[in-house]
């Protein structure tokens, strides 16, 4: 067991609604959260079957002003933030100049000189003082509502339709998968966005800080399950989204996990790691990210060696149990010629080898809606 | 958190049971051995359970075997010196039986006891409650 938690950890506008719903907290990234209310296998359940939603407060949250606010996005990401139009969000990466992920963020334009980024809680800080350090090149300014807002993710194949319960059925039903946009709710701003973190249709909430425990109890009382950190991460393992720490870090490049979707280079644009990133792209890959399940019982975890023939040819970067396929899978970095589909492996589980294969990526993908029109 | 008061425990929150009947005292005891209800409890969802087979020798606060749970995977400890007897079979295909039952259908592998004195060296009931609760400060 874990020493007491240090004193310095940072709490949620949310904290005392975990507590009186018997949250068990833990330290993450400084913040105190909740891991899980109940169990972690059946939170993941609620959000694979009906709607479970998360307090994301601990996630960072900058708001981006003025007139160069889309430049000065598309100089700090690896994406073109200047083809998104107000209402449109987007995916992308922070990189070092050497091409290296500083973090993995996603940006929402809600005008053309307003946008929002949100960063993971473990870089929040970095990220600012890199917003910061570049900012001065540009007519924009950089608002931190870290702590002024309270962040909330609703998600499941019920989610639209429980939230059609708590605000504007019209305004959620507006929302295409990576819009955003902003309301009202009980007389105070709220923003909306049609995104996630778990393989699941529903939105991700932002309102001010002390709107959040009502906007909480209001989702409870629509029948939302609270979902703790735990079945976060079994929840973005099966729809293989990347976790930063994990499955990338500064010593790797988006080509490398996948993420050369979210480089634009055609725009010759200048942005912090592009030459970097255009000899990343040209020169032959020395690792590529797998996605692996188990074919035995056991579970593989981070930081597992992965064996091909007896050696050790890379480690998982995330491992898991599965609670929809039943087994354990994770991702892991192996030479690219072994990256294809069906490549067996052995991972060392603490010197026991677990078979495991390559299989295609995600491992998890939600079923076709049949009856959220997109129209 | 239950914490039957006839049970013995280690600080490791294993526990073991001895048969009552004419083995016991014979040196012939057989004791049976789990985790307890706080083990599973801070444990959470129990995914896959590696219990030694019939026959393996064990020493008492050695490692017999780990157990996986969806968030952390935790070493088991053996209350006892002795041979294992049985494994529980059941648990290969349903692990979450220590979480439902863990005194009873969640029970690890039943022993057979070499020296049962050492008993005495476990914690009883009493002193395990105020180890947790110490624990948990």
């Amino acid at each position: 067991m874990s020493d007491v938690p240090a004193p310095t950890l940072r709490r949620t506008c949310l904290y005392e609604e975990h507590l009186s719903l018997g949250a068990r907290m833990v330290p993450f990234s400084g913040w105190e959260m909740p891991v899980q209310y109940g169990g972690i296998i059946e939170e993941h359940n609620a959000v694979r079957r009906a709607g479970g939603m998360f307090d994301v407060s601990h996630m960072g949250r900058f708001e981006l002003l003025g007139p160069e606010a889309a430049a000065f996005l598309r100089y700090v990401c690896t994406y073109d933030m200047a083809r998104l139009a107000p209402g449109q969000g987007h995916y992308a990466v922070v990189c070092r100049p050497d091409g290296g992920i500083m973090d993995d963020v996603y940006v929402y334009c809600l005008a053309e000189d307003r946008y929002m980024l949100v960063a993971n809680a473990s870089n929040a800080d970095k990220i600012r003082d890199w917003l910061r350090q570049h900012r001065p090149r540009f007519k924009a300014e950089i608002a931190d509502i870290h702590t002024s807002t309270c962040m909330i993710a609703v998600q499941g194949p019920q989610a639209l339709e429980r939230l059609a319960r708590v605000m504007d059925t019209e305004f959620v039903r507006s929302l295409k998968p990576r819009a955003c946009a902003e309301t009202d709710w009980e007389g105070k701003p709220l923003f909306a966005s049609r995104t996630g973190y778990t393989g699941e249709d529903g939105l991700e909430l932002v309102s001010p800080a002390q709107t959040g425990p009502r906007l909480w109890r209001a989702l409870l009382d629509a029948g939302i399950t609270p979902c703790g950190l735990g079945a976060r991460d079994t929840l973005r393992l099966e729809a293989a989204l990347l976790l930063y720490g994990n499955d990338m870090d500064e010593t790797v490049n988006p080509f490398e996990v996948g993420l050369g979707w979210v480089v634009t280079l055609d725009d010759s644009a200048e942005f912090i790691g592009r030459a970097a990133l255009i000899h990343a792209r040209e020169r032959e890959p020395v690792r590529a990210l797998a996605c692996l399940k188990a074919e035995e019982k056991g579970v593989m975890r981070g930081g597992h060696p992965i064996l091909r023939s007896g050696q050790e040819v890379g480690k998982v970067t995330s491992g898991s149990y599965s609670p929809v396929l039943g087994v354990s899978i994770g991702m892991g970095f192996v030479p690219p010629q072994m990256a294809a589909e069906g490549t067996e492996f052995a991972v060392d589980v603490r010197g026991r080898l677990l078979p495991a294969r390559v299989v295609r990526r995600p491992f998890y993908k939600r079923p076709k809606a049949g009856k959220e029109s997109e129209a | 958190m239950i914490i039957p008061p006839d049970l013995r425990y280690t600080k490791e929150h294993e526990w073991v049971r001895l048969a009552d009947g004419p083995s016991a005292g014979s040196g012939q005891a057989i004791g049976t051995v789990g985790i307890t209800d706080y083990a599973q409890d801070q444990l959470g969802d129990i995914v896959y359970v590696s219990l030694p087979e019939a026959g393996k020798q064990l020493t008492q606060l050695a490692v017999f075997g780990e157990i996986e749970s969806v968030k952390a995977v935790s070493e088991l400890y053996s209350p006892v010196t002795g041979k294992v007897v049985e494994p529980n079979q059941a648990l290969t295909d349903s692990p979450e039986l220590i979480n439902e039952s863990p005194y009873e259908q969640g029970w690890l592998m039943k022993v057979r006891l070499a020296d049962e004195s050492e008993i005495h060296k476990l914690l009883t009931a009493e002193q395990y409650s105020d180890y947790i609760e110490r624990e948990g400060e």
